[in-house]
Order: structure tokens, then C-alpha cells, then sequence
């Protein structure tokens, strides 16, 4: 009997990684904020996540391919053509960084589980 | 992971919103530089952004942050103020000096957009930091 600790980890260690990559994808929308013609941009997380664990543990070291960014609706046009706002992507980021603490405490029960089973206690 | 990119993209946002604050300091600093003539007379200044996008790491393309890119700076081509000041040093023939087309209250807002836009990406390399951080302690 042996423990997989991918398994062990359920989605929580995809989780994370998705939460990155979409602090990345955020913090260049804050970034482009004053960029004529920038056109923001999101990903659909749950669907992304869903499909990332539906593939299995694979889909981790898998490229990720197929995951497509999705251009955000601004609430009102700009002479520039930049589709950032700012309060939007703010939120947003922050959000995102509270989830990704989310996941990551999630994962830190898990290594603590884990360790007492280990342990034997 | 993708924080390294992260770091990148913010720090391109900063260094593009310097040049912008470069510039509208230039430009308030000289916004009432006189001149003779109207080819020597100083034009405000300002930056070109774009956005630059990053092709490496995982998710090439797709999920490929952009960085923000200062491609050129420009001189405003709207007309110069002509002022009939004889008594002015550098006046010409007829009398007239040219001051710059600088708008002093538009560099001034444009100005306090700079500051916040670039405080708002030294919030994100915070933010970023902390998650590094607190991911490197994952499991103490």
C-alpha cells in the first residue's frame, strides 16, 4: 500500500497553478491599463479547472494547450480602445490572490493530514 | 509556475509609467520656455505605449501575459501660444516670442494618472511577493 500524493492532493494543487496563471494574465491587464488598443483579458476559471481535473492527474504536466482567453466586456468604451478598468481588474486580482491563500491553505491540511498519518499519531 | 513573468510585467508597467512622469516633468518644467522663432520653440512631449506579448514559459500564446513597451516619444503638433511681448529679450521683428503648448493642467492630471497607475503595479509586485512567499512555507 502506498500513497499517491498527487491524489492526495486532490485539486487544490491545480487549483494553485491555475490561480497563478491567472495572476499573470490579470496583472497584465493592470499593467496595459494606460495602452492605446489594449484589449483586456480573463480565462473562465471554473470551466478551465473542471476540464484540468477531468483529465487527470496528467493534465499537470501538460502543456495548456487549448485554454483560451476570453476578452472582457467593458462597462463603457473608450476614445483609446482600451478595455481595461481599473476597479474591475483590481477586484478581480485581489480576489484572485485571496483564492490562491484559499488553495494553499487547503494544500497545507493536506501536508499536515498527511504527516500525521505518516507519523503514526 | 509564473511568477517570475509576473515580476516582469509589472516591472515593464513601472518603468513605462517613469518615462510618462519623465516626460510631463519635462514638459512643466519647460512650459514656459520662451523662444524667437517657432522651430526652436520646446513641444510638449509625450510617451507611446504597447503592449509587448511575452511568448515563453508554459501556455505559450494562449495564456501569455503582455508587457508594456514604450515604443516612442512623441512632440505634440498642436499650435504654439504667440505672444506680442516687445520688451522680451528673445522677441523677433515683429515683436512676438512663442511659448511651448504645454498644458500645465493637463500634464497635471495626467501626472497624478501616472503616479497612481504605477502604485497600483508596486501593489501588484507586493501582492505577487506575498504568494511567492507564502507558497515557499507550503507544508511547515
Amino acid at each position: 500500500m502506498s500513497i499517491d500524493f498527487s491524489k492526495a492532493m486532490g485539486q487544490h494543487a491545480e487549483a494553485l497553478r491555475w490561480r497563478a496563471e491567472r495572476t499573470k494574465v490579470l496583472a497584465s491587464n493592470i499593467a496595459n491599463e494606460s495602452t492605446p488598443g489594449y484589449q483586456a483579458r480573463d480565462f473562465d476559471f471554473a470551466a478551465t479547472l473542471s476540464r484540468a481535473s477531468q483529465d487527470g492527474s496528467e493534465a499537470l504536466l501538460l502543456d495548456s494547450e487549448g485554454e483560451q482567453l476570453q476578452y472582457r466586456v467593458p462597462f463603457h468604451a473608450a476614445q483609446d480602445g482600451n478595455t481595461v478598468e481599473l476597479g474591475v481588474e483590481q477586484a478581480a486580482f485581489s480576489q484572485n490572490a485571496s483564492d490562491f491563500q484559499t488553495s494553499l491553505s487547503f494544500l497545507n491540511m493536506k501536508l499536515k493530514g498527511l504527516a500525521k498519518a505518516i507519523n503514526g499519531q | 509556475m509564473s511568477f517570475k513573468q509576473i515580476s516582469q510585467i509589472a516591472g515593464s508597467a513601472m518603468s513605462a509609467q517613469t518615462t510618462r512622469l519623465n516626460t510631463i516633468a519635462s514638459n512643466l518644467a519647460n512650459a514656459q520656455s520662451a523662444s524667437g522663432s517657432e522651430a526652436d520653440t520646446y513641444r510638449a512631449r509625450k510617451p507611446v505605449f504597447a503592449a509587448l506579448a511575452a511568448r515563453e514559459g508554459l501556455g505559450e500564446q494562449q495564456l501569455a501575459g503582455s508587457r508594456v513597451q514604450v515604443l516612442d516619444v512623441v512632440q505634440s503638433q498642436e499650435p504654439l501660444r504667440r505672444v506680442y511681448e516687445p520688451e522680451h529679450p528673445l522677441a523677433n521683428e515683429a515683436g512676438e516670442v512663442f511659448y511651448p503648448n504645454v498644458n500645465p493642467v493637463a500634464e497635471m492630471t495626467d501626472m497624478l494618472s501616472a503616479s497612481r497607475a504605477f502604485e497600483t503595479n508596486v501593489e501588484v509586485l507586493g501582492r505577487v511577493k506575498s504568494m511567492q512567499q507564502s507558497l515557499l512555507r507550503l507544508g511547515e
